[in-house]
């Protein structure tokens, strides 16, 4: 079973990561998450200045299998989008936590972040 | 993950554990959708071999003096047509010409026949056949004794022949043998899912895994490897063969479904659905189902997903997704007769947007050699 979870990521419970860098947040599905959805054809992006909520669908993952909603784990501004996903969706599984990212928010309230897992939370969810 | 202890399980579970299969729920059973991975499956199927549990498919044994004639008045296609040794697809209809299920009939003797249904079916079929039962015909549903192994790809032959050595002989197309291994009786029929050449195997459940065991590691050197549920689905829909609850249900008529073939209309039995069918086939087919693939990129198509032609709706996807083979996102559609010409161009409405789709002729693969 796959669940390589880096130290220096956030984790949502719905098994997205965030990566927060001067209040940007960079989100991806984690390792878990993608050898569980296994084999991605497919990843429909969010638009570029779209605003979400928190726990809100903002990206789709399709897997041979089925379609599966990538939630935004804090508030913010779609900032930048994963455009070498659109042809090579592979990615999600081949590199979950660098090539595979599916997009960028400007985070609209940090303070959300601290009620995002961390690494030894998350593992222990994973069991 | 949804409680998996109620759902029922073959004689190979463990065999699936042990091989690290991820489990799914399917018709009630517990089946392996994946081992190594949907697509790495898929391509060695197509490629060399995989052997699938089919266990969880359900046998029904019939015979009896009047079992033929019997069969003929349950059973769209002519169970005339086959002598022992053979076995035939066919449609058990309801009276106004959808489908209770599909099956294979395998006959086994002059008077006894195998019947293979969908496991999700099983039950519904039995009590179906049982109030239609007749004198001089014994139905047994004989589900939990069989186990099913399916060996498809174009190296099932050779994997074979190292296996059951001298207790196999080469047969047909559709054409099936008893033979024996460990000196359990196995039925070997040259039938499938995949559109490969290929092998199924229905034997007593207790040497399932030995059998199971011993394909596996014969194949091995041939590129052969455990296959699910999940590959099993994107190969059947790359050979366009219908699915049970997608392109075929009580509402969909085997005429609609493109399975005019197994519906005979000159046999002498009356048969379940015959008048709803004639009415049918003389007032016109009214829907079809067609194949098609995405004209440009886009989501995979998905079963439910509306079909549109010149601004309106004229039907629903069947069954859809990524064809590893071909590399191109492919489906099936139940349409409006009218629209439902090769080279047609349609729209698949994915997530309330519309993409440009191409129906194109069936089926997007086959490697049998007629």
């Amino acid at each position: 079973m796959s669940n390589n979870t880096p130290d220096n990521l956030k984790y949502a419970e719905t098994h997205e990561w965030v990566l927060e860098q001067n209040g940007i947040a960079t989100v991806g599905i984690t390792d878990h998450a993608q050898a569980e959805l296994s084999d991605v054809v497919f990843v429909e992006l969010p638009a570029i200045g779209k605003k979400l909520a928190a726990k809100s669908p903002a990206a789709i993952v399709e897997s041979v299998k089925a379609a599966s909603d990538i939630y935004a784990p804090v508030a913010g501004e779609v900032v930048e989008v994963n455009t070498a996903l659109s042809s090579d969706p592979a990615l999600v599984n081949q590199s979950p936590y660098e090539q595979g990212w599916i997009f960028k928010l400007k985070i609209s309230d940090p303070n959300e972040l601290s009620s995002l897992l961390d690494a030894a939370a998350y593992s222990a969810k994973l069991g | 993950m949804a409680d998996q202890s109620s759902l029922l399980q073959t004689p190979l579970a463990e065999k699936h554990q042990s091989l690290g299969a991820k489990m799914v729920e399917f018709g009630g059973w517990l089946m392996p959708v994946q081992y190594s991975g949907i697509l790495q499956e898929h391509q060695a199927v197509r490629t060399a071999a995989g052997l699938f549990d089919i266990s969880h498919m359900g046998e029904f044994l019939i015979k009896g003096p009047s079992s033929e004639a019997w069969l003929n008045s349950v059973l769209s296609n002519d169970i005339r047509a086959i002598s022992p040794g053979h076995g035939q697809y066919t449609l058990m209809p309801n009276e106004a010409g959808g489908v209770v299920d599909d099956l294979y009939i395998y006959r086994l003797e002059d008077q006894v026949y195998l019947a293979i249904v969908n496991a999700s079916e099983i039950d519904k079929d039995f009590a179906w056949l049982q109030k239609k039962l007749v004198p001089n015909v014994s139905l047994e549903n004989v589900s939990k004794d069989y186990a099913g192994l399916a060996l498809q790809g174009p190296k099932a032959e050779l994997i074979l022949y190292r296996v059951f050595e001298g207790e196999f002989r080469r047969i047909k197309r559709n054409q099936l043998m008893l033979s024996t291994y460990k000196d359990h009786p196995v039925l070997v029929a040259r039938t499938g899912y995949t559109g490969e050449e290929g092998y199924e195997f229905f034997c007593p459940a207790e040497i399932a895994a030995t059998l199971w065991d011993h394909l596996l590691a014969a194949g091995a050197p041939f590129g052969c490897v455990p296959a699910g549920l999940g590959a099993r689905d994107t190969l059947r829909l790359e050979a366009c063969y219908p699915l049970y609850g997608h392109e075929l249900s009580q509402g969909i008529s085997p005429l609609e479904a493109g399975l005019s073939y197994f519906v005979s209309f000159d046999k002498p039995e009356r048969f379940t659905g015959k008048e709803s069918l004639r009415a049918q086939k003389d007032a016109g087919i009214p829907r079809r189902s067609v194949a098609f693939e995405m004209s440009g990129p886009s989501a995979p198509p998905r079963a439910q997903y509306a079909v549109h032609a010149n601004g309106e709706k004229i039907g629903e996807v069947t069954s859809g997704g990524v064809s590893p083979t071909l590399k191109k996102n492919i489906g099936l559609a139940l349409v409006a007769s009218t629209h439902a010409k090769v080279g047609n161009k349609i729209e698949i409405e994915i997530r309330d947007k519309r993409y440009p789709a191409l129906i194109v002729k069936k089926p997007f693969y086959n490697n049998i050699q007629k």
